[in-house]
């Protein structure tokens, strides 16, 4: 193997080139996964970028993305296919009327029957299916990246259909036997933990869990993210940010508000934090009424903290 | 000792700390392996977490466990090995001993190796109890040939004989046995810290729940965790399955608009399918002294179930009753009894007098869906029971279970009406151990949810 699959440096290289800095566990997750031909699952706190790494993936590798977004009442007919009703409806008036034609000179009921059976069942067959994200992935010959979001969200008879996909990569369909993939697709999943997934997904999967990033790193996400920012304002926001962290709110800010905070501190022109332009937009990093309320007071404090 | 060794080792260390490993993680770990070498400690020890740890509690375990587990010894070379020069070179004859050979050689690798491969005889990482390790330890030494190591140690020290010899050889001998020691230390707290936590909970669980005669202050806290851990694992099992599908009843509308597709022709029947239910429970607890602990973990047990669990009103009594939903959400479940006790605690209890409260001013919370859970030991002081009002809980609520720590023999004797309370009762049990409270939730939830 060689280019970005090489070895986990060239992974982490092959991510930041796609603007996605990558911690070393989360590069090896991912080689891993290449390597064994096994799913991630990505878990952590909303916001530190699990959709993001699966976007990012596919953009390094050049391959098409396949995205399902998870949510309650998801089923099969959504998830994987659907048989095409009205062209199905179609065949079968076409098929009434050829099959007078066809039966017309048969001398008796046996041999009707006998003819009927020769005739090919095409009523389930690929031409009437309509696939569905996970069909699609299994039938990327080329292979693609699959990310299934939120998979949490989903029920757990959808959770359960999932395993033959995942531990496979293929699936059965009653009426036409088993879609298995020529190239296994790199499937993403990620969770929110709304809810507890089963034991038999995760022993499935290889587990990557995203904490909330070092300063360090943090820095160099929003040098990569923003590159308009100067280094000092970085410097002094994520010190910020990461000292909200310490502090016990409802929801402490992750990733992505960071670097939306950063994007509205260059479109404002701020050079550096100013305690009334941080009171200003508390609302882009805190997303609940009682911590812009707790924060608020102790933002200078905060800013001076660091 | 071999790799694959080493790893069936580092999985059993995992489960010792509660990281479960099933055969099939094993092998990906050991696919994983191949595919990133041992070169690399880093990348080994992230490859094998993503492989193994599947939450992020059992990441935090993982990293502690490969740290203790991987953290072999920096050895310091062997007193002695800096003036000799080569390891062949200094007792030309040979010692008559491998171990003194490779103790005065000072390699420290060796040592390390041979060391490992006697705990491995010794069966070290079998250990299950604080109190083998001093054993262990001298049974790995022993294996080592520490006899022969001692033989030469006391001929030298004998008049004629080589005294330099001796005293680095004992010099040596020590370090190895603290060397040893310390080993065996590490293989404890890998295999055998975790199993003794396991041990101590099961014992916990049986203890009699009263106050002053069964739990100590000190294992309070711990009681309660493991009141929560064993409500969480209930909350699992019974969060799963809410509906269930009835064969035999026809959902018409339904299949109707599925039958849209095929021209109205009803190819896809769908049946109509039941919710189940979650439970809504009132628990209505006695405070007075003998029962006040039973009380406390009825009730974090409760809360901690509210995954499951639909509504849940809460009610302590001794003299009076009074509604703990608010002194709860205010305090906090470990302090809000404390909190009820100063407020009503510590009184003679009136049965009579409580039902009497409980049926003027909450009977409103009971329905048909309710299981009303009473926790108490019957015992009235001698006041009006007020079976009447009893009859009147038992009528309009789903059911009532009554929880009695007292042992069944003493109910209905002296002043404890618990055996005409427990007439109106669909079930009265028992409660005097954690255990028990966890079996008689169970079944409370298992008469909502089918499995």
């Amino acid at each position: 193997m060689s280019g970005p699959l090489a070895s986990v440096e060239a992974l982490i290289a092959g991510l930041a080139g796609v603007g996605y800095i990558a911690s070393r566990r989360i590069a090896t997750a991912l080689y891993m996964a290449i390597n064994l031909q096994k799913p991630i699952l990505v878990e952590g706190s909303a916001g530190v970028g699990k959709t993001e790494l699966g976007l990012s993936t596919a953009a390094m590798l050049g391959q098409p993305l396949i995205r399902m977004q998870c949510y309650e009442g998801l089923d099969e007919s959504k998830a994987l296919y659907e048989w095409k009703y009205g062209k199905q409806l179609l065949y079968t008036q076409i098929l009434k009327d050829r099959m007078g034609e066809t039966l017309k000179d048969a001398p008796d009921m046996d041999a009707a029957m006998e003819r009927l059976h020769g005739m090919g069942d095409l009523f389930f067959s690929e031409p009437f299916l309509e696939p569905r994200p996970l069909m699609k992935a299994l039938r990327e010959d080329d292979g693609c990246v699959l990310l299934i979001d939120e998979v949490d969200k989903s029920d757990e008879a959808f959770e359960a259909f999932l395993l033959e996909v995942l531990s496979a990569y293929q699936v059965s369909i009653p009426e036409l036997g088993v879609v298995k993939a020529k190239t296994p697709p790199l499937v993403f999943l990620t969770s929110n933990n709304v809810r507890d997934l089963g034991d038999a997904l995760k022993r499935r999967c290889l587990h990557l869990h995203i904490p909330l990033p070092e300063a360090k790193l943090e820095e160099r996400i929003v040098a990569s993210r923003v590159p308009e920012i100067e280094a000092r304002l970085t410097h002094a926001l994520v010190a910020f940010i990461q000292s909200l962290r310490t502090l016990d709110l409802r929801k402490p800010p992750s990733i992505s508000e960071t670097v939306d905070w950063a994007r509205a501190l260059v479109l404002l022109g701020a050079d550096s934090l100013e305690p009334s332009l941080v009171r200003d937009t508390l609302n882009v990093i805190l997303k609940f009424e009682q911590d812009i309320e707790a924060v608020e007071p102790q933002v200078v404090e905060l800013i001076r903290r660091r | 000792m071999t790799m694959p060794h080493v790893m069936q080792d580092f999985l059993r260390a995992l489960r010792a700390a509660d990281v479960r490993v099933s055969p099939a993680e094993a092998i990906d770990a050991a696919r994983a392996a191949a595919v990133v070498g041992y070169a690399d400690r880093q990348l080994f020890k992230d490859a094998l977490c993503v492989t193994l740890a599947k939450s992020e509690a059992e990441t935090e375990r993982f990293d502690e466990v490969f740290e203790t587990f991987f953290a072999r010894e920096r050895l310091r070379a062997a007193p002695g090995s800096a003036e000799a020069p080569g390891p062949a070179e200094p007792r030309g004859e040979g010692s008559g001993s491998d171990l003194a050979d490779l103790l005065l050689s000072g390699d420290a690798g060796g040592i390390a190796q041979a060391l490992e491969a006697a705990a491995q005889r010794a069966g070290v990482a079998e250990i299950r109890l604080f109190t083998q390790r001093a054993r262990l330890a001298r049974k790995t030494l022993d294996e080592m040939g520490l006899a022969e190591v001692e033989a030469i140690i006391a001929a030298a020290r004998k008049p004629g004989g080589d005294a330099a010899l001796g005293q680095r050889l004992d010099a040596a001998r020590r370090a190895l046995a603290a060397q040893a020691r310390r080993y065996v230390e590490r293989q404890f707290q890998l295999y055998a810290a975790g199993s003794g936590q396991v041990l101590r909970e099961e014992a916990l669980a049986q203890r009699a729940l009263n106050l002053g005669a069964g739990i100590e202050p000190h294992e309070f806290a711990l009681m309660q965790q493991l009141v929560k851990k064993m409500a969480r694992k209930l909350a699992e099992r019974y969060s799963r399955r809410r509906k269930k599908a009835q064969r035999g009843h026809l959902d018409v509308r339904r299949t109707l608009r599925r039958s849209l597709p095929y021209g109205g022709v009803p190819f896809d029947i769908v049946w109509k399918s039941k919710k189940v239910a979650k439970p809504s429970i009132v628990a209505i607890c006695d405070v007075s002294r003998s029962v006040a602990a039973a009380a406390q973990f009825l009730l974090t047990f409760l809360y901690s179930l509210n995954e499951v669990v639909d509504r849940l009103d809460s009610f302590a009594f001794s003299s009076r009753l009074i509604s703990v939903g608010d002194i709860l959400d205010e305090h906090g479940i470990e302090h809000a009894i404390a909190q009820v006790l100063t407020q009503i605690g510590f009184r003679s209890t009136d049965y009579g007098k409580a039902l009497e409260d409980f049926c003027d001013q909450h009977l409103d919370r009971l329905d048909r869906h309710t299981t009303v859970i009473i926790l108490g030991d019957g015992r009235t002081n001698f006041q009006d029971p007020r079976m009447d009002l009893m009859r009147l809980i038992q009528a309009r609520a789903r059911a009532v279970i009554w929880l009695n720590p007292e042992p069944e023999g003493f109910w209905g004797q002296g002043d404890s009406e618990m055996d005409r309370y427990a007439r109106f009762c669909h079930v009265a049990k028992e409660c005097g151990s954690i255990a028990e409270l966890e079996r008689v939730i169970e079944d409370v939830l298992r008469t909502y949810v089918p499995n």
